[in-house]
């Protein structure tokens, strides 16, 4: 079994569903994501279109997270799950440094590395990933590729030739497809990023990895003398206290 | 394909989340910067004892242990506290993962400093007796395999090549920053390695014949020169992908980090080198001295721009 997933463009619509059930499901901290949605705007007025793009970990075959793990924390499943052990992890960041897709992050609550996991305990369960579950037009499909004739396979076959992954030039080999997607949209470096030129939020760098408030003497002192256990609470008091909303620029 | 350009498409994002800044900082210029000292200082004493009799250089054989032991332990703390869970790098031990460059640079790392410690300790006994105080049981035994130094040592440099050029490899695995994966970055890590070497030894050259200090620095001349050549091949052929095109874009554009890394390029190497040539004719320590902490600052801030700007690119 070989599990892999394949997003439909031409289907999504941007609800960001999928984003947030995934967040649900996972309890991803805030400032922290294992799903996105990212919106391109192309063109110039009256000749201007939108596309939206879900990113997440491409469970590569050739997994170069996996390769630099210095302790194993990042494994294979037998399904072909890039999986990871939090427990194990010593929070070193190679595999942040390796990841060609930026897929993989620090979480600030256990200060060590996480990612999409295709939702394994689910699957684990015979349940499907919550993004393809909340995903109201079907523009997720999850399956078993080496099952010819599986939902995912059948969709491969139709559409042979228009099936892209993200950066093939890596040789990761992704079990992660697009159907529908352009250079656009598939290459980060084929669209501009222009701070504050965005409908909700300002898009910027984050300017903390992991845990913001455990310096590096927390690190060391945090197991003798404790540390305030970071939550999803704790973490907006800290992002309200700094600064307003207005005055990051937002609407 | 002019027709997929962003001045073609006019593709802008307008909507997505902030995206990862600089995960791997400063600390790691440091961890970098100690270990080029701590091993460059082995290859330079290999090279002068080869070239020239041990009473050329009296205070080598205690002081070159002494300086990679405290460079060393200084790369390793700086390695210890960038991790996230710094009591968990005994997994590194207990769990290994072969395939990764940073175990086995990790285990490499701590053989090279046991074996740099034997010598240290061999070193300071045989050179002061009576430290740190008469019948001292530790420093007896250091008198006692006192000729171990001298059978250890070319293994200690066989392992200072892998301990030197591992954090190449690490970058090499680090495969989304296109920047890092030229093959040039094993030599840049090898020169620089020669450069720290002998800029650092040239602080305790001043008991040295003058033919030695001559040595140290046309090594530390030929270091910067190549060390310059490399960094502006790949400043100059950044075509070779589109990602470290992007990346270069950030020196080759102005900014904080194109001031960083030509004052790094200046200070660094073309400065010293002049310098070193300079100093192999007629023999000014203090002038070898100053263009050492040139060499030494200009490493650390090159090395820092080349760590910090492909982490400035968006991966997704």
């Amino acid at each position: 079994m070989k599990l892999g997933f394949l997003v439909d463009l031409n289907l999504c619509m941007g609800c960001k569903g999928c984003e947030i059930a995934c967040k649900v499901e996972n309890e991803v901290p805030l400032s922290t994501w294992r799903l996105r949605v990212k919106y391109i705007d192309m063109g110039t007025f009256p000749d201007a279109s939108r596309s939206f793009t879900p990113l997440r970990c491409n469970h590569c075959e050739s997994a170069p997270c996996e390769r630099i793990c210095p302790v194993s924390a990042l494994h294979y499943l037998e399904n072909g799950i890039v999986n990871i052990d939090s427990e194990r992890c010593i929070g070193c960041a190679g595999c942040m440094m390796a990841c060609p897709y930026g897929a993989i992050y620090m979480d600030p609550e256990t200060n060590t590395a996480d990612k999409c996991t295709y939702c394994a305990h689910r699957i684990e369960s015979g349940m499907m990933p919550a993004c393809v579950v909340a995903c109201p037009v079907e523009a997720n499909i999850f399956g078993d590729l080496e099952d010819d004739n599986s939902h995912i396979s059948h969709y491969i076959m139709e559409h042979r030739g228009a099936v892209q992954v993200r950066k093939p030039e890596k040789h990761t080999n992704p079990t992660h497809f697009y159907v529908g997607g352009g250079n656009q949209t598939l290459n980060p470096l084929a669209h501009q990023r222009i701070e504050g030129f965005s409908l909700f939020n300002n898009i910027t760098h984050l300017d903390h990895v992991g845990d913001a408030h455990h310096g590096i003497l927390d690190r060391f002192l945090a197991p003798f003398v404790g540390h305030e256990k970071l939550d999803n609470t704790s973490l907006i008091e800290s992002a309200t206290a700094a600064d307003s909303h207005e005055e990051k620029g937002g609407h | 394909m002019v027709e997929s350009t962003i001045h073609a498409t006019q593709a802008v994002v307008t909507l997505d989340v902030p995206i990862q800044g600089i995960v791997w900082g400063s600390i790691i210029t440091v961890n970098m910067w100690a270990k080029s000292i701590g091993t460059g200082v082995v290859f330079l004493a290999a090279f002068l004892w080869f070239r020239h009799k041990k009473e050329d250089m009296p205070n080598l054989r205690w002081v070159m242990p002494v300086i990679a032991f405290l460079a060393l332990n200084i790369f390793l703390l700086f390695t210890l506290i960038d991790l996230h869970q710094p009591y968990r790098m005994i997994h590194i031990f207990t769990h290994p993962h072969w395939t990764s460059s940073i175990t086995v640079g990790a285990w490499l790392a701590s053989i090279f400093l046991v074996l740099i410690s034997i010598m240290m300790l061999i070193g300071i006994a045989d050179k002061f007796p009576g430290i740190p105080y008469k019948g001292c049981k530790l420093t007896a035994f250091g008198r006692k395999i006192s000729a171990t130094y001298e059978k250890i040592f070319p293994f200690v440099v066989f392992l200072a090549i892998p301990v030197t050029t591992y954090t190449a490899i690490i970058m090499a695995q680090s495969s989304a920053r296109e920047l890092w994966q030229a093959p040039t970055e094993v030599m840049q890590m090898m020169w620089a390695a020669l450069l720290a070497g002998s800029a650092t030894l040239s602080f305790v050259s001043s008991s040295w014949t003058q033919e030695a200090r001559k040595d140290l620095a046309l090594i530390l001349a030929i270091s910067t020169f190549f060390s310059f050549t490399m960094y502006m091949s790949e400043y100059f052929f950044s075509f070779k992908s589109s990602e470290a095109e992007a990346v270069l874009a950030f020196v080759h554009a102005g900014g904080k980090y194109s001031i960083e890394f030509w004052f790094g390029m200046v200070l660094g190497f073309i400065i010293p080198f002049f310098i070193a040539v300079g100093n192999m004719k007629s023999d000014n320590q203090t002038l070898l001295k100053f263009a050492a902490i040139l060499a030494l600052v200009g490493l650390f801030l090159v090395k820092d721009v080349w760590l910090k700007i492909p982490q400035m690119l968006p991966l997704s």
